[in-house]
């Protein structure tokens, strides 16, 4: 009885839980389940899998080897990869440096992260636009040094640079939090039994910190791949599938837009599915 | 018999507060030297200055007849066994003990075989594939012993490596240790403020306090012939008196004048007196040489630990008879039972009992131990470091 009771949680436990419930109901598995209701539904509500279909077979001119929405899917799925790369490699230097810092110095550093995102989104991708701009700050700079010009606006370098500026920080504050966690003891041991200090990040720095990187490429990726904004402001007429999925809503092509949503949620998943359970191979050895 | 480790002049401050004040000591090859001192002695100081952790502002590390000041630690022949063992997480107990014959890329095979050997002699063949955390405290200790012993270091320094076990596990992990370093043959440099525990294992027993080293000499040694109050006090329980020399072999203290063993003192020089608590005999009051009232009494198993009340001053006396509390007793010293010692900066610190009690001592060491821990949690940078060193 008691096991029981205990397992179901006391009333008061639910009572506490229940507006969570509500709401992760009303806004997560309910507009889960629209989604999914959509793309396998025509505008009359009738079961198909025409808007399936055509993500994969739909094509702007029909001499095209790549379906046109797995080639966007591609061309998404490449910019998320390389703006996660950088991040990673930007974000963990700047995580250990932090993570090896005074208290003082810490809480310093990881408020200068944080101001940025203090500001939305839009007004902060605005700003990129006026600095890379063809005759925007950058080109101005350049021009002061005798440089230059350069054309960045509209080239994907201009929808990487944005991503990583606004994902940097998804990615530098779980590794932080994994590293300033690390017993300064084991990096000690570590130089004691022998490693430089390369080998103690090769061995014990890096393996250690490797929770904080997977949940850190999570938190880049998985925006990055359906990000839409930055690629139309910064990426001149370059379409990311999270533009197409726009355009489509924006069109009232609720059921196309369902469709593409619905398979870049698949493909998301499975990557979500592969780091955690590389993470839990991890840290369970 | 060969020096291995020479320390000369070394002093040490973290922000301005000296931790080591002008250390010369000398470690002999084979040797299992203990440097044992409170809590802010500057013992495990002088162990990471030798492990190359921390560097000297003044002095030199010499080892093997080489100044080793500026190796990095990785470059010197010496493995620490740390103090909550530090045991890689994320590998296993034969991985952990592969570390460091990998980053020296041993071949494999001589890998799997050394790793075997080393695991044998702590002990723990069979458990090669276990993850370090699924141990018991024990067991991670003989890992952290393998690892440390695996690249077959000339020296093995142990910072407080017992000091997370329970008694019991204690008692033996001492037995093992002393045994590991009798069959390797490798100098120990161990590290703790546990007085029974450096008795019973060393060869050779630094006491330090303060950052300075009070006394270097064998256990048996440090025990009957402390150099200072300081000393007596700290190893074993002590009553520790004023006293005057009257000549050669004759010390008057208490309002009595005794035969003693000791000689070479200046005439009336006033000295410290030690008399150990279980060198006294109780005796009627009548054909005492000192005589006192109890004023206290605790049963410890063995014996029973007494507080006697002599003209104001308390002692401890530790007896097998049973004495009642505000009985009048006589006590009966014999000469070779009194220690004469040199007044020094420690005179009249210690070695009273009147503010005696069990339970004051244990929540001593209690809070000591909560600082410790406190200490090490501010230790993910170099300067919460430095700190977590300065309250050790």
């Amino acid at each position: 009885m008691k096991k029981n009771a205990n397992s179901r949680g006391s009333l008061i436990q639910r009572l506490v839980l229940a507006p969570y419930s509500l709401w992760a109901v009303l806004f997560i598995v309910v507009p889960l389940f629209f989604i999914a209701f959509y793309a396998f539904t025509d505008s009359q509500m009738h079961f198909t899998l025409h808007n399936i279909r055509n993500v994969f077979t739909y094509r702007i001119n029909q001499d095209e080897t790549l379906p046109y929405y797995v080639m966007v899917f591609g061309r998404s799925l490449k910019l998320a990869v390389i703006s996660t790369l950088i991040c990673l490699l930007l974000g963990y230097p700047f995580a250990y440096r932090i993570a090896r810092a005074t208290p003082r110095t810490q809480s310093i550093l990881i408020t200068i992260i944080m101001i940025p995102m203090w500001m939305n989104f839009l007004i902060r991708t605005y700003a990129w636009m006026v600095i890379l701009q063809d005759k925007g700050i950058l080109n101005g700079g350049l021009a002061l040094l005798g440089l230059g010009p350069i054309h960045v606006i509209g080239t994907e370098t201009a929808v990487i640079i944005g991503m990583v500026y606004d994902y940097l920080p998804y990615m530098i504050l779980p590794i932080y939090s994994v590293m300033a966690k690390m017993d300064n003891k084991l990096l000690e041991a570590a130089r004691d039994l022998g490693c430089n200090g390369f080998g103690v990040l090769r061995r014990v720095i890096w393996p250690l910190s490797l929770p904080g990187v997977i949940s850190g490429v999570n938190m880049v990726l998985i925006p990055s791949v359906s990000t839409f904004y930055i690629s139309q402001k910064l990426g001149g007429k370059m379409k990311l599938i999270g533009d197409e999925i726009e355009e489509k809503y924006t069109n009232f092509d609720f059921n196309g837009a369902a469709a593409i949503a619905f398979i870049m949620m698949i493909l998301l998943l499975v990557v979500m599915a592969l780091l955690q359970h590389r993470a839990n191979k991890r840290s369970v050895a | 018999m060969k020096k291995i480790i020479e320390l000369k002049n070394i002093s040490k401050a973290f922000d301005g507060e000296t931790v080591l004040d002008n250390i010369n000591l000398d470690i002999y090859d084979n040797e299992f030297l203990t440097l044992l001192g409170p809590s802010g002695c500057g013992k495990t100081t002088t162990l990471r200055i030798i492990g190359g952790f921390e560097t000297a502002d003044q002095g030199d590390v010499i080892f093997m007849g080489e100044r080793i000041n500026d190796i990095p630690p990785y470059k010197r022949n010496v493995n620490t066994v740390f103090q909550r063992y530090a045991l890689f997480p994320h590998l296993n107990v034969f991985e952990n003990v592969a570390f460091p014959l990998r980053e020296k890329r041993v071949p494999k095979d001589e890998i799997e075989e050394r790793v075997n050997e080393m695991l044998k002699l702590v002990a723990l063949s069979g458990f090669e594939k276990r993850g370090v955390n699924s141990l018991s405290g024990g067991q991670q200790q003989r890992v952290a012993i393998a690892r440390a012993l695996v690249s077959k270091p000339k020296v093995l320094l142990l910072d407080e490596p017992l000091a997370a076990l329970d008694l019991k596990l204690r008692k033996d992990m001492q037995q093992e240790l002393k045994k590991i370093q009798k069959a390797t043959g490798i100098t120990f440099v161990f590290v703790t403020h546990d007085q029974e525990e450096a008795l019973s294992m060393s060869d050779t027993v630094v006491v330090m306090s303060e950052g300075r080293i009070q006394q270097i000499g064998t256990p048996i040694d440090i025990y009957n012939e402390p150099k200072n109050a300081f000393v007596a006090d700290f190893i074993g329980e002590s009553n520790i008196l004023d006293g005057v020399m009257l000549r050669d072999k004759r010390v008057s203290f208490s309002g009595h004048v005794f035969d003693c063993v000791d000689s070479g003192f200046e005439l009336k020089e006033p000295v410290d007196v030690v008399v150990r608590p279980e060198d006294v005999d109780i005796v009627p009051e009548e054909k005492g040489m000192l005589k006192g009232v109890v004023t206290s009494v605790t049963f410890l198993g063995v014996h029973y630990e007494i507080i006697v009340d002599i003209n104001g001053f308390k002692w401890m006396i530790q007896t097998t008879d049973f004495v009642d509390v505000d009985e009048h007793i006589g006590l009966y010293i014999e000469p070779d039972a009194i220690h004469i010692m040199k007044k020094s900066e420690y005179s009249g610190m210690f070695g009273d009992y009147s503010s005696f009690s069990m339970e004051l001592d244990e929540i001593g060491e209690l809070e000591e131990a909560h600082l410790e821990e406190l200490s090490e949690l501010g230790e993910t940078d170099a300067s919460g470091n430095a700190e977590s060193e300065r309250a050790e």
